[in-house]
This record gives structure tokens, sequence and C-alpha cells, in this order.
């Protein structure tokens, strides 16, 4: 079914970039050289076959806090990207098929929200409730939701306006049916493509709120933190902060491929052309 | 004392050009003086060459091939148009016809040197002039289009500018090539607009695109074609978007402005009927090869190849009228519908009935209601007032409401049989859930009975796999139609469901379903605006007309004489494939257009 | 012009105002009753019973929520922004001159941007399917997916630090001479074209793209006029709005890209004024500066809207 020839060669690496975070996120203990708090060395030691990302700002192995640091951003990215999605998706679908005041009520205040730029209206609500994990998963996953939400009604309405579902309206067919088997299908391709957009939203939003002093709190570290913990360095022409900054790029990068591979591929299936 | 000049403007475009002649004689008679008397004033003569240049437009062993590309595979090349040749002469008109991907409209724009899209034209020559236009090079098409050819496109509303008035647009090309000032050409447009029968002429050119109907803009866009002069005029498919008794007045008006400013044109349509009473000579085309190539006398009365053959004597389909049985299926009484919210009523006080087994077929322009009748029907869209007694029982008004049984008797085929088909869905599952839903089949006696149905359409069980995606248009009709027969019904609600096909397709489609009446002993409510698909499937008729019916009755109480405004209208706007029809049919009108 | 026109303006403009409105309850309902107590957050843990009860009673934390609304409401509308509880200074004077300098950077990162997305945008569509589109697309696609400081460092590690031909921290003050402000604000500016440039061009190709395949556009080709007056006279008119909505929507996304770029090159803008006081959890000068910065991008997308309803025929010229 899938050959791996036909994969372009961009979604390919972005496949396997993916791949390796994700392979260091769930395996971090075990493949980390060192611990992630253990002082080791110099500060910001140099690159060298004992430590191959050098050492950071207190001495520690920098390719361990790395590794470390994807579990935590990937972690929390992927929770808030489920949280958004679930809540999204739900909200939405129901607002196409049920219409009327609930359609009227959640939209608007949608509106409402995304009226406000995200980062703004995070940094309000972060200015009052402590930054732990959980409230930063429920700030990124409610505040990313609203995407999601008029994404999936859009695309619900869309389909909800097609002659099969009249069809299967009029065969006397239940709302369960008509949604997970005759417009769920259907909205799949857009959503699993915003599914990969989402998450990046979620880990760039992270790694900015954490580079802000304001996302994951020490001794905790992911990525943007490690940036914010580096940063000093850079002025005297110590690289070690742009390599979190790389990875957070990189990891970015390759999922926006496999989204990008994933929404062409899935749309031509549908066999339109446009 | 004669001023004449004889210099060609353009090589051999004109032979003789007299400009603004004067001639006046001295007058010498005994009683008077002398005196000069004006015999000439005033008068321009251009004369073409004639001989070889009597030839306009010559295309030879033309190729053109298009790059299709999709995201899973390497982008290719397929042929469009395959080793075309024709000629046409100076203000002689030719029709090029065909089913859709025939490559009718891709040979029409070659004449402008212009592909659309993807589109190249890799092989063969196009003498325009005398002039092989494809050598032309990109300035020398530059000016040749909007001054020696122009093209009136199938959707006028989309080809006009929005954001400009009409005028500007319609002078553009005359002022651009220098052909004329902007007040000639504006005079000249106005000139147009009154031999084209628009109202208001003076003003018509200061209104944007959305002020003006779709059948206006249609001649509004022929008259900006004419308004440079050029030699050769594409039409494509100039009425094809239009309602039929809008057509027959834009047709109408397209002959007579031909005729009378003697361009020559290419008129390309995929209805043979229109494209006989505006060509001198027919291509016919198929899968972008010519087919047959002749005048159109001969097309239309003795046509040599059996594709021809067939294209003229389609909607040939003749059916036996049943008589009215006692007892109707469905009964339609007094029926009132608004669109909610909405104070204009799309239906007022209608009433029809469908027999047992037989046919009622629904006749209107777009805006008749006649849709709206059939979701008032399926309880999609509960009337105002009224009620649809449907095999003895009172239908609930809301499809909420309605038990399953009301529901299976009563199926629904639709126009677009592409959205009608959950496309994540195979040939098996689209057909196999009704026999699921409502006979509980499984398994195997499912699949036997799904094999049964595509027997029954014609297809095999082969398709049960597939998806609609891998179907062709007619292909997908026929699913429609087995899933709608897979309920059992006792009547199907059929909304345009030849429509959109070519008319060879359709056919086969009108044929199909007839045959299954037989078989099923199911009844249909037809509802189209095709009087010719009327003809080939009715037994009783029902005309529409803004929201009401207008004549009820048999199929030969509706078609005989004598008729009321709108019938009269309706029946002599179809194009029938006969020389002569279009000028005896507005000549006999007593109703102008409905439309607008 | 007609009344149509001006009737949905100004309902247009009436919608943003009641959107602030609405945006200022849910600012102010997102700092005060969500459950963060602001009194101990500024006393820490350690605070004795009387001293939270104190500041409570100072900063009006004991009246009904609707009535704190009301009166910061009506203070925002007389220009008074409240004062800040860390520095105990009136938040106006010292937040209207970082903003100045918040539009001093975006303004320029606008200016430089703008153009250039138009202009790549058009590139793309007029090579379209071939290597330079291919390009533009890819270089976008890595674009929007590049944190700010990952830009912003590399930047300043290589000009700043290495070619040491721009400074790493844009230092700007009131009396420094105009071109200096220039030369402190450039990797800060550039960092802003790259972060939305990208977008903006995406979105411009597909504005233009779509104008360019218009039934209009086939239609003067057709009538044999050349490329220049097809662009100027066919396309900009209507190609005109969606390219404004493009910029306005960017513009918008470029004032809160803003933040995280001052932080970055420790400028003195509104944005790092206000990540400060969120760490030091200043609740009214987070709601005023939040406030401002929502003010701005609704203003930007009011903008955009009424562009697009302006350029309208169908609005313009009603039947």
């Amino acid at each position: 079914m899938l050959n791996l020839k036909r994969i372009p060669t961009g979604a390919l690496l972005g496949l396997f970039f993916t791949a390796l975070f994700l392979f260091a996120a769930i395996f971090a203990p075990l493949i980390a050289p060192y611990s992630m708090s253990q002082i080791v060395g110099d500060v910001w030691g140099p690159i060298s076959a004992e430590h191959l990302l050098g050492t950071d700002s207190l001495g520690r192995d920098l390719l361990s806090r790395m590794i470390y640091g994807a579990r935590t951003t990937i972690f929390i990215a992927a929770l808030a990207t489920a949280l958004s999605f679930s809540l999204g998706a739900i909200l939405g679908f129901m607002a196409a098929v049920v219409g009327g005041l609930f359609d009227m009520v959640v939209s608007r205040f949608v509106d409402l929200l995304m009226s406000i730029p995200t980062l703004i209206f995070g940094l309000v609500v972060l200015s009052v409730l402590p930054s732990t994990i959980v409230t930063l998963i429920l700030v990124m996953g409610i505040l990313s939701s609203t995407r999601v939400y008029r994404l999936a009604r859009a695309v619900a309405v869309d389909v909800n306006a097609m002659d099969f579902v009249e069809v299967a309206k009029l065969r006397g067919e239940g709302t369960r049916w008509i949604i997970f088997r005759e417009i769920l299908p259907n909205a799949l391709s857009p959503l699993v493509s915003e599914l990969g957009l989402r998450f990046i939203f979620s880990v760039l939003f992270l790694s900015a709120l954490s580079f802000l002093g304001l996302g994951v709190q020490p001794p905790e570290a992911d990525w943007g933190g490690m940036v914010k913990e580096n940063k000093d360095g850079i002025v005297f022409g110590i690289p070690a902060a742009l390599i979190p900054a790389a990875a957070i790029a990189a990891l970015a990068i390759s999922v926006n491929l496999v989204a990008d591979w994933v929404l062409t591929r899935t749309t031509s299936l549908k066999g339109g052309r446009d | 004392m004669a001023m004449a000049q004889a210099k060609p403007q353009r090589e051999s475009d004109i032979l003789l050009d007299i400009r603004d002649l004067e001639i006046k004689a001295a007058i010498y008679s005994p009683d008077e003086k002398p005196r000069d008397v004006t015999i000439v004033d005033g008068v321009s003569v251009q004369t073409k060459p004639r001989g070889e240049s009597d030839i306009l437009l010559d295309i030879r062993d033309l190729e053109i091939k298009a790059t299709i590309y999709s995201p899973d595979e390497k982008p290719r090349d397929v042929t469009i148009v395959d080793g075309v040749s024709l000629t046409l002469k100076r203000g002689k008109v030719l029709g090029l016809i065909g089913e859709s991907g025939a490559g009718k409209s891709t040979i029409g724009l070659s004449a402008m040197g212009y592909g659309r899209g993807g589109v190249r034209i890799t092989g063969g020559e196009v003498f325009l002039n005398g002039r092989d236009i494809l050598k032309a090079g990109v300035q020398g098409l530059r000016r040749l289009r909007g001054r020696e050819v122009c093209y009136v496109a199938q959707s006028a509303a989309a080809a006009f500018n929005p954001a400009h008035p009409l005028m500007d647009q319609i002078v553009e090309a005359a002022l651009m090539h220098g052909v004329a000032s902007r007040a000639e050409a504006e005079k000249r447009a106005v000139a147009l607009f009154k031999k084209l029968g628009l109202p208001d002429p003076d003003n018509i050119g200061k209104r944007y695109t959305h002020q003006v109907s779709g059948g206006q803009l249609q001649r509004v866009m022929t008259a900006m074609a004419l308004c440079s002069e050029p030699d050769l005029i594409v039409f494509d498919e100039p009425t094809t978007a239009l309602d039929v008794t809008t057509q027959i007045d834009v047709l109408a008006a397209i002959k007579d402005a031909i005729r009378d400013t003697g361009v020559a044109a290419l008129y390309i349509t995929h209805d043979l009927a229109v494209v006989a009473q505006v060509s001198d000579e027919i291509m016919v085309l198929r899968h972008g090869k010519m087919v047959e190539y002749g005048e159109t006398r001969q097309i239309i009365e003795a046509p040599r190849m059996d594709y021809t053959k067939a294209l003229v004597s389609v909607r040939s389909v003749e059916h036996e009228e049943k008589k009215p049985t006692d007892k109707p299926v469905l009964s339609v009484r007094n029926v009132t519908a608004a669109y909610p919210g909405g104070q204009i009523k799309v239906l007022q006080d209608v009433s029809v009935e469908v027999h047992p087994g037989q046919t009622l077929a629904i006749v209107g322009e777009s805006g008749s209601g006649k849709s709206t009748l059939a979701r008032v029907i399926t309880g999609l869209l509960p009337p105002t007032f009224g009620s649809i007694t449907f095999a003895g029982r009172t239908l609930p008004p809301k499809l909420a409401d309605r038990g399953r049984n009301d529901l299976r008797e009563l199926q629904m085929i639709y126009q677009m049989a592409d959205v009608a088909m959950n496309p994540r869905q195979t040939v098996g599952t689209i057909i196999g859930r009704p026999l699921e839903f409502y006979f509980g089949m499984r398994g195997r006696e499912r699949d036997a009975r799904i094999a049964e149905l595509l027997d029954e359409i014609e297809m095999g069980k082969g398709f049960i796999d597939r998806y609609p995606a891998e179907l062709s248009g007619g292909q997908k009709q026929r699913v429609c139609i087995a899933r709608a027969l897979a309920a059992k019904p006792k009547l199907i609600l059929c909304d345009e469901v030849t429509s959109a096909l070519d008319p060879l397709v359709a056919d086969g489609i009108l044929k199909l379903l007839l045959r299954l009446q037989k078989i099923e002993d199911v009844a249909y409510l037809f509802i189209t605006h095709d009087i010719a698909t009327v003809r080939a499937i009715a037994d009783s008729i029902a005309v529409m007309y803004r929201g009401e019916v207008v004549r009820y009755g048999s199929k030969t109480q509706v078609l005989t004489p004598p008729f009321d405004a709108y019938t009269d209208l309706l029946l002599s706007s179809v194009p029938e494939m006969e020389l002569g029809w279009l000028e005896h049919a507005i000549k006999g009108r007593r109703m102008a257009s409905a439309g607008h | 012009m007609g009344s149509p026109v001006l009737r949905l303006v100004a309902q247009r403009i009436a919608l943003g105002i009641l959107l602030l409105f609405a945006v200022s309850v849910l600012i102010f309902a997102g700092t005060q009753i969500l459950p963060g107590d602001v009194a101990q957050s500024i006393l820490g843990q350690s605070a004795t019973p009387e001293a939270l009860a104190n500041l409570r009673k100072e900063l009006g934390l004991n009246d009904p929520a609707i009535v704190r609304y009301f009166s910061w409401l009506g203070h925002l509308l007389t220009g008074d922004l409240g004062t800040a509880l860390t520095t105990r200074q009136e938040i106006s004077a010292t937040l209207l001159p970082r903003l100045w300098k918040t539009l001093f950077l975006a303004s320029w990162a606008a200016i430089v941007s703008i153009p250039l997305a138009i202009v790549l945008g058009l590139l793309a569509v007029r090579h379209r399917n071939g290597p330079i589109d291919k390009m533009i697309s890819g270089f976008a696609l890595a674009s929007t997916s590049l944190p700010e400081f990952f830009i912003g460092y590399l930047l300043i590690y290589f000009f700043a630090v290495k070619l040491q031909w721009l400074p790493a921290i844009s230092t700007v003050y009131d009396s420094m001479p105009f071109l200096d402000k220039l030369k402190a604000i450039v990797l800060p500016a550039t960092t802003l074209v790259l972060v939305v440039l990208a977008h903006m061009m995406r979105m411009t190709r597909a504005a233009i793209l779509n104008v360019m395949q218009s039934a209009y556009i086939e239609t003067a080709e057709l009538k044999g006029l050349s490329a220049f007056r097809i662009i100027c006279k066919h396309a900009f008119p209507n190609a005109f709005a969606p390219i404004v909505v493009v910029v306005m929507l960017n513009l918008a996304f470029l004032v809160v890209g803003v933040v995280v770029v001052e932080v970055i090159f420790v400028y003195p803008g509104m944005g790092q004024y206000m990540v400060d006081h969120v760490a030091k959890r200043d609740v009214p000068v987070v709601q005023a500066a939040g406030l401002i910065f929502a003010a701005v991008y609704i203003g930007l997308n009011i903008v955009a809207d009424i562009a697009a309803i302006l350029s309208n025929p169908r609005l313009r010229h009603p039947k």
C-alpha cells in the first residue's frame, strides 16, 4: 500500500527526524550519557569527546540536557495538542451539526478569544496563575483549540451540505452514523494536517514562554528554557544557546514536512483534482 | 475631380481603400450659369483581396498537449487534440461540436494562439489571414488578439472584470489596437447594443457586471467582440449556461449580428440542435479527433459516421404514454412553501399526482420552484400550507416525524452524482447500506443482492470494491439509481438526473430508467428543464413557472395546443434539430423571454 | 460612494469597539477571577495575614469584581492606566514612551517586509511551479517553523559577535541621533522581517494567484493587451483588497512577534516591559499592556476588513 519510494524526499526527512526526536524523548534515561542536573565540567565547556555538545552555563552536559529537554518539550506540547484537538474538534462538529443557539454562543466566544493575540493572552493569564505544567497545558490547549474549532466547524458545515449527507438523512440514519460514517471520514485529511500544525504551534508557544521565563521553571528544563539559560554566552561567542534553538526549529520543520505531505496525499485520494 | 487611394494599409489585408470620396460634376445648361453638382459625397470603401485570402482561417494538422500534475506521480503529458485540420472562409460560421473532453474549446482558442492552463500547441499550423500565427511570437499574437480575432466566453459574468464599468472593457481592445477613437468605439458599441436587443442601450455600458443579468451579459460580450470589427469571433458555448427561453433570444441576437457584420465565427457547443441554427458547416469531434466534417445540412440530414448519427438521433427515446389509475401513489395537495425567514413563497398552491409505475415530469426553468417541490415532498422543507399523501397515508410534514417505511418507499436521485455519494465509501457500501438499514441484510445475502442490483444497472459485480472517484459520470449516476432501487421504493424523485451528463450518456440513463420502471413497477417524479427529456419519459406533465403549476395533465394534453403563454414560450424555445427552426420560432412567439 | 458602504464600514467599526470592550472584560476576568491571589503573589508565601489584608484593602480587592471592573474601565477611558504595584508609579508615564519605541521598531520591520513580500509573492506567481517558486515556498515553510529567538541569536552570533558589524544589544534612548537609532534596530528589525516575511509572501502569492486565474484576466489576454496593462488595469484593482488584508493581518502578527524580539535584543519597548511585569506579577501593568496590544491587533484587523469592503464593486455600485 504505502510505497516507500513514492514518499517525497522532504517528507522522508521529516519522518526520520520526527522519529529521532520521539525516540530521544521516550528513551531519555537510557540514552543520555549524564544525568540532567549533574555538574560535570566547566561553565560553557567546548565540544569534546566527553561532552558531544559541550557543557552549559552551570557546567552540565548539554547533550544530556537536550535529550531530557526533548522529553519535557514534546510531552507538554503533545498533551496541549491533544487537549486543543479534542476540545476544538468536538465543539466544532457539534456546532456544525446541532447549529442554532449552541453554534452561535460558542462561535462568538471563539471570535472573542481569537481577537486577542495568543501570546498576549497567555502572558495576561500567567501573570496570575503559577507556571506549573498543568497550567501551561491548559492555557496552551484552550488557546490553541480556537483554531481547531474554526477549522472543524467549517469543514463539517461544508460536508454537511453535501448531497450524500442528505441521502443519509433521507434514509433515516441517526446523528451518530452521520457524524462518524459520513462526515468524519471526509473531514479527516484537513484535520490530520492541522494536528501537525497545532503541535508545531504548541512547541513554539511553549518555547517562547520558557524563553521569556514564564514557561517550564527550573530545575526542570525544556528547550526554550535552555535557550534562556545559555543566552548570555552568545555575546562572548559561545553558541550553546543556539543548539536548543536549532533543535526546536528542526522539530518544527520536520513535523511541518510530514503534515504537508499528509495533506497532499489525502486530498489526492479524494479523487478531486482541485 | 476624384480622389481615390489604393494603398494597402496592411499587407495582403486590404486591396482597395477609398476614403471620404467626393465627386462633383459641372453642369452646363444653356439657361443658367454652369454649376457644380455633388455626385458622390464622403464615401469610403474598402475591399479585401480575393482569391487565396478568401480563406480566413486555415488550421492544419493541429496537435495540442497538456501537462497533468498530480501529487504522487511525475508530471505527464496527455494529447488533447490530435491531427485536426479545418478551413474557414470569410464571413462563414463553422460549428465545433462534441462531448466534454472532445477538445472543441481548445481548438477554438488555438485560433487565437492561446492555450489555457498547462495546455500547449505542440504541432501543426494555424494560418489566420494568410500568416501562421503560431510563429507570430508574443508581440505578434498580442497585435492579433482583440483585433483580428475576438472571443466570447461561456460565462460572461466571470469574463468581465468586476472592478470596471462594462463600457470601459467593451471599447478597450478597439482603443488599444488603435482601431477607433474612444468616441467612435462607444458610438459603435451603443449601435451594437441596439442591434443585439439590449435594453437601455445608451446607458447599459455604465453598469457593472453584477448589475446586469446573465443573458444580457452574454450579449454585451458579443458586442465587445464585435466592437473592434474583427475578422473572426470564437464563440465558446455562449448560451449553454442560460435558461432555455433566454437562450433562444441570445442565439437569435448572435445570429443576426454575425449576418449583418459579415464576421466569420467558430461556434463551439455540445448541442447539435443549437449549432445547426447558426453555422454553415459543422465539425464533429470526439476525444480530440475529428469524426466528421461537412455542410450543416449534410451533417443533420445525412450523417455518415455512426457517432454523428447517434448525436443526431439523440433524444429519440420513445415511450408509450400510460393512462392514469384511480389511486395515485403520491398526491400533493395545495402546497405552499417558503424558505425559513423568507417572505417570498417559493411554491404557491401546488397540486399534482403521481400514479403507480408511471412518471410525472415537472418542467420549469431556474427559479420555477421545481426543486423546492422535491424538498417539500421529502420533508426537508415542511410546507406552510397543504398536505402530501403517499401510498394511502398522509405524510408528516417534517422529515424527523416520518416512519422508516415512509422513508424507504420514497427515494431520491440527484443531479450531481459526484456529491451524492460519499467519496470514502465503496460502491458496495453505498448500495449495501440501504439493504442493511431497511432489510437487515448481512454478509453473503447482502453481497448477492448488491451483485444483482449492479447487473440491473448494466455494470456487473466487478465494481463492488471501486470508489466513486474511479467511475465515469454515467456510471456514478447508475450507482445512485441502484442505491435508490435497493430500498425497493414505490416512488423515486429524480432531480435533473441527466442534466450534468453528455447527451449520449444521458440517453443511456433515460433508457435504463424506463426499463427499470417496467421491471420494478416504480413511479418517478422527474424534475427537469429539458422538454426533450420530458417527451422521452413522461406519462403526465406539470409545467411550473414562478412557484405555480401553470399547466398540468397527461403528456398528450399538455403538449397539444392551444397553449397558455408560458408553455408556448417554453416549448417553442427548445432548439430542434432542423434548419431554419430559429427564425420560425422567433417569429411565432407570443411572450417575451420569461427570465428578464 | 453609496450608503451601503458607509453603513457597512460604520458597522464594522462599531463591532470593533464592541469587541474591544469584550476583550477588556476578558482581560480583566483573566487576571481577577482566576484562582490566584494578587496580594499573595505580590507579598509572597511568607507574608503576614495583616499585611495581606492591608494590601487587599489598598488594591480594592474586597469590592465585588464588577465594581472593580467598572472603576478600572472608567479610569482607562480617561487615559489613566493605573499605578504599577511594584514601582508605585503612573503606568502611562512609563508605558507610552515604550509604546512609541515598539511602534518605531515594528514600523521599520513593516516598511522593509511589505514591499519585499509583495515583490517575492509576484515573483513566485510569475515563475509558478518553477525553481524560484519552489525555493520561495521552501523558505516559507522553514521560516514559519523557526522560533524568533533562533533567528535573533543566530543574527547576533554572526553579525554582532563574529563580524562585529552591529551591536548585540539594541539600546535606544530619546536623545539618540536618528541614524544611530536605525543602526541599533537593524538586527531586531531584520529578525522581525524574517519572521513575518514568509507568511506574508505565501498569502500574497495565493491572493495574486487567485486573481490571475480568473476568467477576466483570460479575457484581457485574449484582447491582446500588454502584460503591463493586464496587471495594472485588470489584476491590480481586484488584487488590491486581498493584499491589504494580508498585509494588515501580518502587521498584527508582527506586533505580537515584537514581544519576544524585544527580550532577545533587550530593546526598551512595551513587550519587554510587559514580560518583566508578568514575572513580577504586577497585574495592573500587565492588564494595561495587554489591552494596548489587543487594541492594536483589533485595529489592524478592522482596517483589513474596511479595505475589503471599500474595494468591493458590488458594494460600491449597488444594483
